[in-house]
Order: structure tokens, then sequence, then C-alpha cells
């Protein structure tokens, strides 16, 4: 009886939590499947146009610059995050003294909203205001940085500040790898004539592989659902120059009542993080057994 | 742990109690993006002369100029089955409100006050829907004009243009002395405005309502339409390189101190030199755009009312009337920069370029000259309207020339349809 009981009440406990999580989470994600199939504009309803709304997403050049900039925003993003991140990490790692004032020093950025880092980094790269005014002022005054107000290049301002902010988290996590490995392993590889970079190159990193499949799996989470940065630093954009998909949702959902496409692009969305989570967590919950 | 979900309980019940109070009859609940300081007093007269007649104002002030995030508010509000009385609108946003059928009916005090003969024909498209008044129109905004910077021009002996041409050639006499010719903030709706103007500039309203109007591809993709499109090509020419992003009023400021010469802008740009203790006339100017004289592209607020309980009805048709007074409207739109909606109330507390725009809009609602600002919401749906704006700020930006812009125009129109 006791013992059912205790079996029961951490089940009892927890249904009014997983109930609502099914129903907030899993729920709408159903409905909205459900109306990216829909005639929706200002409010949902309910007339049934087939693959209409996905034909049109398909269609829009807007839609194919969003994509084509999450692409390169994500593998820049990724990429350079975790040299940034593993290069501080290595050097952090060498033993140095003040490495407890150093480590939050880095990792602070990541404390900020991006909001707050879109904000001040649009002040920064601002030409009439930021590094270029400062550098002109200094007397260099032919130094040009108006990246933010090139169509072209704008979207490379929001990877600079996106790398900004996570390179110090991206570091801790490679710190702490790096302090998971065996030092019995790296002294055995000294002694037998290793250098320090292939110490590195051949024990090191590849030991940190778990490390590495974290962050690229953290990293690309947030660069798809990167929304408040860019609307903090471009508002999409000279144009729509910095425009990402999940901007495009918001502006298509909210304020061009196209409910619909709205819809189906965060339907596509979904399917592109599914891509990336569905193999990850395969592997995850397949390894231990 | 018990005693916090009782507390809790008692403060949510608190909560349901105080606004079923606030909500009861003799009362009215508004909705609106007014929060800036000018607007937000001229709205407070509205208030107080409600007040007077012993109705409550429980105010609704959702921050954000272009009302979007006001329009996602309301919406919450109206699928939780619990719209406010009025909400601020304009354009189409109307229309599409009052097609799911939650909008009041205000027939009664339209006639007691006879609306239909004092509000302009194109506003009333926008108060009325199937033949029914669903607004009370506010104000009445125009998009086609230039704000200049009056000493600037004069130093540079620059008179005022009159036609497109003679708007390039000061804008050029001006980048030649060195300093900015027009001032844009380059967000899409900005360039849109200024299309508006362009548009109208080179083929008149005929090409207007058959472009923004009828949405008739052959319209936007004519010759005309790229001429259109190569004006704005001419005239991001004369924009300093720091545009992208701005806001419309730093824009303005760029004239106000005399850092620009020419701003392309709708008239609540003039509040902004007012409230700077600019004076119409003396610091700066104001004119059509060059080649649209005559026309006027308006855009019109409005308290759209929502079907709300019998008790409310009262008060929402006194704040139907109050908002429809003459002399709210006069101390409303001399505050706001624009000109009453109603086009028989004098003239005389207004400044020159309102008592300008009141003659014009006269002039233009009895020609047939006043049409829907495309830029603001007011010729087509949102969904078409800021297809349009992609394009323009597309070609703005530089990622389109003007015949690609054109053929643009024609199948983003088309896609959002």
């Amino acid at each position: 009886m006791r013992t059912r009981l205790q079996n029961w009440i951490p089940k009892l406990v927890l249904a009014p939590s997983v109930a609502a999580m099914f129903f907030f989470v899993y729920g709408f994600i159903l409905f909205t499947i459900y109306l990216s199939f829909t005639d929706s504009t200002i409010l949902p309803s309910y007339g049934w146009v087939g693959w209409h709304n996905y034909l049109r997403l398909f269609q829009l050049p807007m839609w194919s610059t969003a994509l084509e900039n999450l692409m390169i925003f994500a593998s820049l993003y990724i990429a350079i995050s975790i040299a940034i991140g593993l290069g501080l990490a290595i050097l952090l790692d060498q033993k140095i003294r003040s490495e407890g004032i150093l480590r939050p020093i880095y990792l602070y950025p990541m404390a900020l909203s991006f909001i707050v880092t879109g904000t001040a980094w649009k002040w920064l790269l601002d030409p009439g205001l930021g590094l270029q005014h400062t550098v002109q002022l200094w007397g260099w005054t032919n130094f040009r940085f108006g990246w933010i107000k090139n169509p072209h290049y704008a979207i490379y301002c929001v990877v600079i500040a996106a790398v900004w902010q996570t390179s110090g988290f991206v570091m801790a996590m490679f710190l702490a790898g790096l302090r998971g490995i065996d030092g019995e392993i790296l002294k055995a590889a000294q002694m037998d004539g290793a250098s320090n970079w292939s110490l590195y190159r051949r024990i090191i990193i590849p030991q940190l592989r778990p490390a590495f499949m974290s962050a690229i799996i953290i990293l690309a989470f947030l660069a798809i659902k990167s929304y408040d940065l860019v609307v903090a630093l471009t508002d999409g954009g000279p144009g729509w120059a910095t425009q990402l998909p999940s901007t495009f949702m918001y502006s298509y959902t909210f304020t061009r009542d196209e409910m619909g496409t709205g819809a189906a692009s965060a339907v596509v969305m979904l399917m592109m993080t599914a891509a990336i989570m569905i193999p990850y967590l395969y592997a995850e919950l397949k390894e231990p057994k | 742990m018990r005693g916090l979900i009782g507390k809790a309980l008692i403060a949510v019940a608190a909560c349901g109690l105080s606004t079923s109070v606030a909500s009861a009859a003799g009362s009215v609940e508004v909705l609106h993006f007014w929060t800036s300081g000018s607007e937000a007093a001229a709205l407070n007269t509205l208030k107080q002369n409600l007040a007077a007649e012993g109705i409550g104002w429980k105010d609704m002030p959702v921050a954000g100029g272009g009302g979007g995030n006001a329009m996602t508010v309301l919406r919450a509000q109206v699928t939780a089955g619990n719209p406010p009385t009025a909400a601020q609108m304009l354009g189409y946003d109307i229309l599409d409100w009052a097609q799911l059928g939650v909008l009041a009916n205000l027939d009664d005090v339209a006639k007691a006050g006879h609306w239909d003969a004092v509000v302009p024909s194109a506003i009333q498209t926008f108060a009325k829907y199937q033949g029914h008044w669903i607004a009370a129109p506010v104000d009445v905004h125009s998009t086609n004009w230039v704000w200049a910077n009056k000493q600037l021009l004069d130093s540079l002996g620059i008179a005022q243009p009159t036609t497109w041409d003679q708007f390039i050639a000061a804008m050029a006499k001006v980048k030649a002395a060195g300093k900015i010719p027009l001032a844009v903030g380059g967000q899409d709706w900005q360039e849109a405005v200024m299309f508006d103007s362009v548009v109208l500039s080179v083929g008149g309203t005929v090409l207007y309502k058959r472009a923004f109007y009828d949405l008739d591809p052959k319209a936007l993709g004519s010759q005309q339409m790229i001429e259109a499109f190569r004006r704005m090509g001419e005239l991001r020419s004369f924009v300093d390189p720091n545009f992208s992003g701005r806001d419309w009023n730093l824009a303005t400021a760029l004239v106000i101190n005399g850092q620009a010469a020419f701003q392309m802008m709708g008239d609540w740009a003039k509040g902004e030199f007012l409230r700077a203790g600019k004076k119409p006339g003396v610091d700066f100017e104001c004119f059509r755009t060059p080649g649209t004289a005559g026309d006027v592209t308006f855009n019109s607020d409005m308290f759209v009312m929502f079907k709300v309980g019998r008790a409310q009805r009262a008060a929402q048709d006194a704040m139907a009337k109050a908002v429809m007074s003459p002399s709210f409207q006069i101390t409303f739109n001399t505050v706001k920069g624009s000109v009453p909606a109603r086009t028989d109330v004098p003239d005389t507390a207004f400044d020159p370029c309102g008592r300008m725009a009141m003659a014009q809009l006269k002039a233009a609602d009895e020609q047939g000259t006043l049409l829907g600002s495309m830029g603001e919401g007011s010729a087509d749906r949102a969904a078409v309207e800021h297809a349009i704006f992609d394009v323009v700020t597309a070609n703005f930006n530089g990622q389109y020339s003007a015949e690609q812009a054109a053929q643009e125009l024609v199948k983003a129109v088309a896609l959002a349809q």
C-alpha cells in the first residue's frame, strides 16, 4: 500500500505541469501547424487552403533572404564562437595566476540580454557615433567602418555582436572540458616527446568531442531562435537585408495580418530545429547502452 | 503554503473585481498609441470633456508610434472576448476589424451630428462599413508634404521649388554647399511615404489610383512606375550615408537644426518644428511635394468603437460625440499638427501651414483628389501595403534597379492578394 502510494505521488505531483506543458507547448505546436494550412489573416480562421501558404512562402524574396541570412549567420556565428571560445579556454588553461578574475570577465557578456547587446553594438557600429567616428576623431580621417549601413555587410554586424555575447560562454564550456581531461595521459604524451601543438591537436581536442557537440547544439539553437538581437541591432534593415526567419515570422503574423503564412514559416523553422535536435537526441540517448 | 495559495486566490479575485468595477456603466476604456508628450496632452482634453459629462476614462496606452504593439494587444483582448470601448486605428486595419463583426454601430450619433455632411467622403471610406458608421475620425494627416529649413534655403538663394526638376536642382545646390539635401530615416514606412508623393508627381491621381487602389499589374509595372523608382533613386543620391534605421523625428531634427534642407514627411513632422520653438514661414517652410499640388494623400486616425455591453453604450456614444465636436477637433489638431476630420470648423486657431492644409483638404475632397496614403495604410490592406514597402525599401537601399523594382512590385503585389 505504502509503496504503491510512493509510486503514485511523484506522478500525481508532476501531472499538472506535464499536462500544462503538453497543452501549452505541444498543443500550440499542433495548432500552429494547423493554422499554416488555413486562410488566417488578423485572427485565426479555419478555411482550409492546403499547401498554399507554403507555396507562397517560398516565392517570397524576403523569405529566401531570411533563410540565406540564417545560413550565413549560423555558420559564422557557430564557427567563430567556437574558435574564440576554444582559444580563450586553452589560454586560460595555462595555469595563469589571475584566472579567477579573467574568467568572469569573459563570461560576463552572457549575463546581458540580447536586447542590451544589440543596442550597445548598434551605437558602437553606427558610423556617425561609434567606432568610425571615434577613430576619425583620433586622426585617422580616412577610416571607414559602415558595415551596419550596408545591405551586403549588415548581417556580419549581427555576427559580430552575437559572437561577442556568447564566445565567453563557449569558453566556459571548453574550460570545463579541458579540466576533465586526465593529466596522466598528457604527462605520458609529453614523456614520449609530443610537442605542445600535437598534444593539443591529437590528444586534447579530440577528447573535447562532447564539449564540441554541446557547444554546436546550443549555438545552433541560439542562432535559429535569435530575434531580439536583430530587432535591437538593425531591426531587419537596411531594407530587409538582415531579416531572419524569426523576424520574418513575427512580422508576417502580427504586423502584416498574414497569420497563415507566418504560421507556415514557423513550421519550417520547427522543421529546421528538429533536423538538428533529432539526430543529436538520438545519438545522446543511444550511446549509454 | 496553504496561506500563500489563499492569498494568491484573494489577489486574483480582487483583480477580477477591480476590473469589473472599472468597466461598469459611465466609463470608457480607450486603447491608443498616443504616448508622446504633445499627443498625450491633446488626448487629455478629450478625457476632461468626458469627465465634465460624468464619464470615466480608463486609459490603455500602448507605446510604439506605428501602433503595431497596440494592434497586438487589441488582438489578444478581442480574442479573449474583452474588447475595449474604443481603439485608435487608421486605414484598412479598421475595415479588417469591421469584417470580423466586432465593431459597434454609431449611426444614431452620426445622424444626430450630421457626420455624413461634414466628413470628407474619402475619409468616410474608413469610418463606415457597409453603410454604417463604425468609427469617429479624430484627425486628418497628409503625407505629400515637404518641410524645409528656411534659413538654409535663403542663405543658399534657393526659392521654393514648384516642379520636380526645380526640387532636384535645389537639392543639388544644397549638396554642393556641403549640407544634407534630404533628411530621410531609412525605415520602410518612411521610404513608402516618400514613394506616395513620387508616384503622384510622376503619374498624378490616375496612376496612383490604378497602382495602389486597383492594384492593376499594368500600372504597377508601367514605364511611369519605372520612372517613379528612378526618381526614388535620385532622392537616394541626396541622402546622407548614415540614414538607415533613423527615426523620422531624428530626420526632422536634422532639418530643424540646419544640417539638412528638406524632409519629405507627413505633417506630424510639423509638431517637431513647433516643439522646437520654430515658426512656420519664418524658420521653416511647408509645401506640397513638387508635382503633387492639388492632391492630398491622407491618413486619418480614428477611434474605432467596439461592440460593448448595453450598460456601456451610453458612454460609448457620448465619447463618439465628444470626439467629433468641433471644439475638440480644433484643440486636438492644433496640438497634433494635423487638421480636423470635418471640413466645417473655422481655421482661425491654426498656423499658416494648418490653414493651408485645411483649405487643400476641402478642395481635394471636392475635386476627388483626396487619396488614401499607401505609406500610411490607407490605400491597401496590410498584406499588400507591406509587400509594396518591401519593394520600395529594397530599391531605396540599392538591391533593385528601377526596372527590377517595377517587375518585383508586380510580383509582390500579386503574391500578397
